[in-house]
């Protein structure tokens, strides 16, 4: 009991610290912008007013109130902030590859402020990511979702606390390769990956009921009830059952994507979202019917044998079929331009603009479950925007500023040669890396698995 | 009775084709040759202005006529009224039909064992028939040099145009032996030698490098006055370099690795070609008074130093070309190659200009391949590689609505575009039935 108490003060204080962080909020109103609003329509010359960030209004010759600073953004464009569904930045690190399930991970405990690469992002306009546990695992870990206010110290603060909780599931390749070739235990197989699903769910659902078994003894007038041994494990595979996670699952081919829509029909999982589904185009019937949607690459593939079968058209077939489809980057180069690979769905398979959007707005938003908060222009929502020079949809767009929560925390015109926060003391000569060799990858930090050179060099992919 | 099953199996062999026959459905669209009139486009001819209402004459693999009113003759007339005629687009580096899936060691081709190996021709690894090659062409890439990689002379790089079925039909005229300078660099995070270990290894890469260039230039010397040496065929491969029958192509990127190539080239009677070039825009001053020529990308990459500004690696081309460097532009990839306009945009946007942007990807290279009066632009006599768009194929919304290379009209199909023609409305959809 007195374990009990020590373990309910430390969440009470933690929870405290979570309430006390200030994270900044900003006013400001941008002048004469075309807006993309991306949920209701285009808007020639019209004005958002910011405050508090928070949208306040969206329409003509709207005067700034006391103390607001104003922006003129005539000629330039004015879209929702862009968010990254899939990103592995602003993390210490990656894997936890040490057993096929690891659901009781969380990447909130490794969150880095400091990492230039979030800088790097709101240079390209993205104010949301979702920095997710790496796919060696059938079940990794529990993802965080950030919200890029750069310069924040206090990790909390860049992690947006009113996103709902979203776990990291991956098949094929990577988890086989890791657990079944690498550690020479199950999965090895596409068979043992369901398997190692099916066994999870199947002990969480024992676990809830022993729980439920002791809950309901333990209110008995003068019960010898002993509380079953508390696991986190489990406990949040049970919480996956009870719908308070929403799985972003690492997936390929269109079969390993059917098998996870079965398993999750099988425990009456609702809320699933695939991530890179390079196959995805050949299930998108089932898909839409029902999930959450899919994250994919705009055009990669044959970078792994999973992905040869794949097709740059991938995006425009599962939106024409009904999927909830956005785009994504998994990259650390890649996230800074999301908006060009949107813009690539209109090459492969003639979307819209608002549909290419979409993609890099509202669809994320839906997938990460903060589609009532951001995602869009709309008065009431999270003053998350970026203002484009150029069409964003063009390939010489260029974005000029980006804001968070009406805070600007990238501006073209005051841009500094080094924006580093935090430099290293010990460091010194600067390390150079030649062609994204720092690019935040899914099979991150699973090198020891594999102890030749050549193995390392395989690694370095998705 | 051994007679009967002789004429039996005869019949049954007769028939054969027939069963065969029975069993394809739809024509299959080959590449083909002939007399072609594209009719009535804006021509950006790159070299020599924009052409409206500009006709373009194909003939025999090549460019036969320029003008507004070209008689159709025999030829097969392609209406391009309100579409854009290109050259078609060349990228300076990429491992294109040496690599079919980069994690599957079996189908990678382009690092062979050795650190001295200048006579692996990469023209013999092109596989003509990898899937990346129709995925690359219909996006108006139309020639690539294809590069080997690894050691300090890894091979032959050679450039090809991206139709044919043998090597040699793709063969488009040029070839480089390439160079991995001496790097100074990590080459990743999971690089932990100390500096003073990267400085011993690069000292010794260096003093290895400057032994076999003086050994080449002792057996170059030694040929050229009728010895007759044993056979070296490395050694004989870099010779080529020194007898200035090939170029040189060196990978160099961090700033102090390209002045120290500077360094190297200086005094050596050679052609050089700078590749990569990372961290150009530090040097590029350099770089032009040396008089080299640059192939540089990709462009969409990050900045090679944390505390570098964002746009490093996007303004590099541009940064280089202002100060006065010869510049083309690569992806240095292999599946993704089609994305070379994108690069070429992004460079454009930040710096660069489109109409250098365009000469990056074009005449440039042309010129620094010595192929000026055969590829690079929309001229009278050159060979036919030719892209006709919607509009500015650099944009995403643009679409290419027809590929020439050598003269043979390209189908514009490819596994990702009969994916889509498969999967778009499926059937059966939803339902078994």
């Amino acid at each position: 009991m007195k374990k009990l108490s020590y373990f309910l003060a430390a969440l009470v204080g933690l929870s405290m610290q979570y309430a006390m962080a200030q994270t900044p909020k900003g006013s400001v109103l941008i002048k004469n912008a075309t807006v993309l609003t991306v949920t209701n329509g285009t808007h020639e010359n019209t004005d958002v007013l910011v405050q508090d960030g928070i949208v306040k209004k969206i329409g003509q010759d709207i005067k700034a109130p006391n103390g607001v600073e104003t922006i003129d953004a005539t000629g330039k464009y004015l879209m929702p902030g862009i968010i990254d569904a899939h990103s592995h930045i602003a993390l210490d690190v990656v894997n936890e590859a040490t057993a096929p399930i690891v659901a009781e991970v969380r990447m909130k405990d490794v969150v880095n402020p400091y990492e230039i690469g979030i800088y790097r992002a709101l240079a390209g306009g993205v104010t949301m990511s979702h920095a997710m546990h790496g796919s060696a695992n059938v079940v990794g870990g529990q993802n965080a979702t950030l919200k890029h206010r750069w310069g924040s110290t206090d990790p909390a603060d860049i992690i947006m606390q009113d996103a709902p909780r979203t776990i990291k599931f991956a098949l094929g390749e990577n988890p086989t390769r890791v657990h079944g070739r690498g550690r020479g235990i199950q999965p090895r197989t596409r068979m043992g990956v369901e398997a190692i699903l099916r066994n999870g769910f199947n002990e969480a659902l024992q676990y809830k009921k022993a729980w439920a078994d002791f809950n309901a003894a333990s209110s008995q007038k003068g019960n010898t009830a002993v509380a079953p041994e508390y696991n986190e494990r489990l406990q949040t595979l049970a919480d996956i059952l009870d719908g308070k996670i929403i799985i972003h699952c690492h997936s390929y081919r269109a079969d390993e994507i059917y098998m996870l829509i079965n398993v999750a029909k099988d425990f009456g999982i609702k809320k699933l979202v695939f991530q890179h589904t390079n196959e995805g185009f050949k299930v998108a019937p089932e898909i839409a019917e029902y999930t959450m949607g899919a994250s994919v690459f705009a055009d990669w593939w044959a970078y792994k044998f999973e992905v040869y079968y794949s097709t740059a058209f991938n995006a425009a077939i599962l939106q024409k079929n009904g999927v909830i489809t956005s785009i994504n980057s998994d990259d650390a180069e890649l996230i800074r331009h999301l908006y060009h690979e949107a813009a690539k769905t209109q090459r492969y398979g003639g979307m819209t603009d608002d549909e290419a959007l979409a993609m890099i707005t509202i669809n994320p938003a839906k997938q990460l479950g903060v589609s009532d908060k951001v995602g869009s222009i709309e008065e009431g929502k999270q003053a998350d925007m970026v203002i484009f020079e150029g069409h964003p949809l063009s390939s010489y767009a260029i974005p000029q500023m980006t804001f968070v929560d009406g805070v600007k925390y990238f501006d073209i015109n005051s841009d500094e040669d080094d924006q580093r926060q935090l430099v290293s003391a010990t460091e010194m000569v600067e390390p150079i890396y030649l062609h994204e060799e720092t690019a935040h990858k899914c099979m991150q930090d699973t090198e020891y698995l594999f102890e030749t050179a050549e193995a390392l060099f395989s690694l370095n992919q998705y | 009775m051994k007679r009967l099953n002789k004429s039996f199996f005869a019949f049954l062999l007769a028939l054969l084709p027939m069963f065969a026959m029975a069993q394809i459905d739809g024509e299959f669209v080959k590449p083909r040759s002939g007399k072609f009139l594209l009719q009535n486009a804006t021509v950006h001819t790159i070299t020599k202005g924009v052409l409206e209402n500009t006709s373009v004459l194909i003939e025999n693999g090549k460019i036969a006529q320029i003008g507004s009113s070209i008689t159709a003759g025999d030829a097969e007339v392609i209406d391009c009224s309100g579409l854009v005629i290109y050259p078609g687009m060349i990228d300076g580096g990429t491992t294109l039909g040496l690599v079919e899936v980069n994690s599957v060691p079996e189908t990678v081709d382009s690092r062979e064992i050795g650190n001295f190996a200048p006579n692996m021709q990469a023209l013999t690894a092109v596989n003509p028939n990898s899937e990346a090659v129709p995925v690359t062409r219909v996006s108006g890439v139309t020639t690539v040099l294809t590069v080997p990689q690894g050691g300090l002379f890894p091979g032959t790089a050679a450039l090809i145009n991206l139709v044919g079925y043998t090597p040699d039909q793709m063969y488009a005229g040029a070839k480089a032996v390439v160079m991995n300078f001496p790097s100074s660099g990590r080459r990743g995070r999971w690089d932990r030698r100390s500096d003073d270990d990267i400085k011993k290894e690069n000292d010794k890469a260096l003093k290895e490098a400057n032994e076999l260039w003086d050994n080449a230039t002792s057996y170059y010397e030694l040929t050229e006055k009728g010895a007759e040496l044993e056979y070296y065929p490395e050694m004989a491969q870099l010779a080529k370099v020194i007898s200035g029958e090939l170029p040189l192509m060196i990978e160099v990127n961090t700033a102090s690795d390209i002045q120290g190539a500077l360094k190297w080239i200086e005094g050596k009677d050679a052609k050089f070609i700078l590749s990569g070039v990372s961290e150009g825009w530090r040097v590029a001053d350099e770089i032009a008074k040396a008089g080299i020529p640059v192939i540089t990308g990709p462009i969409q990459a990050l900045p090679t130093r944390q505390s570098d500004r964002y746009d490093a690696a996007y303004s590099n081309a541009g940064k280089m070309s202002k100060a006065g460097v010869k510049v083309a532009i690569r992806t240095n990839d292999q599946e993704n190659v089609r994305n070379l306009p994108f690069h070429a945009a992004f460079a454009a946007a930040y710096g660069m200009g489109k109409e250098e942007a365009w000469k990056a990807v074009t005449i440039t290279p042309a010129e620094i391949f010595g192929l000026a009066d055969q590829l690079g632009s929309v001229e009278q006599g050159k060979v036919a590689n030719l892209i006709v768009a919607t509009k500015d194929p650099f944009e995403t919304s643009s679409q290419v609505m027809h590929v020439f290379i050598n003269g043979y009209r390209i189908p514009l199909s490819n596994r990702h575009i009969r994916l889509y023609q498969e999967f778009l409305e499926r059937s059966p959809g939803l339902n078994k039935n």
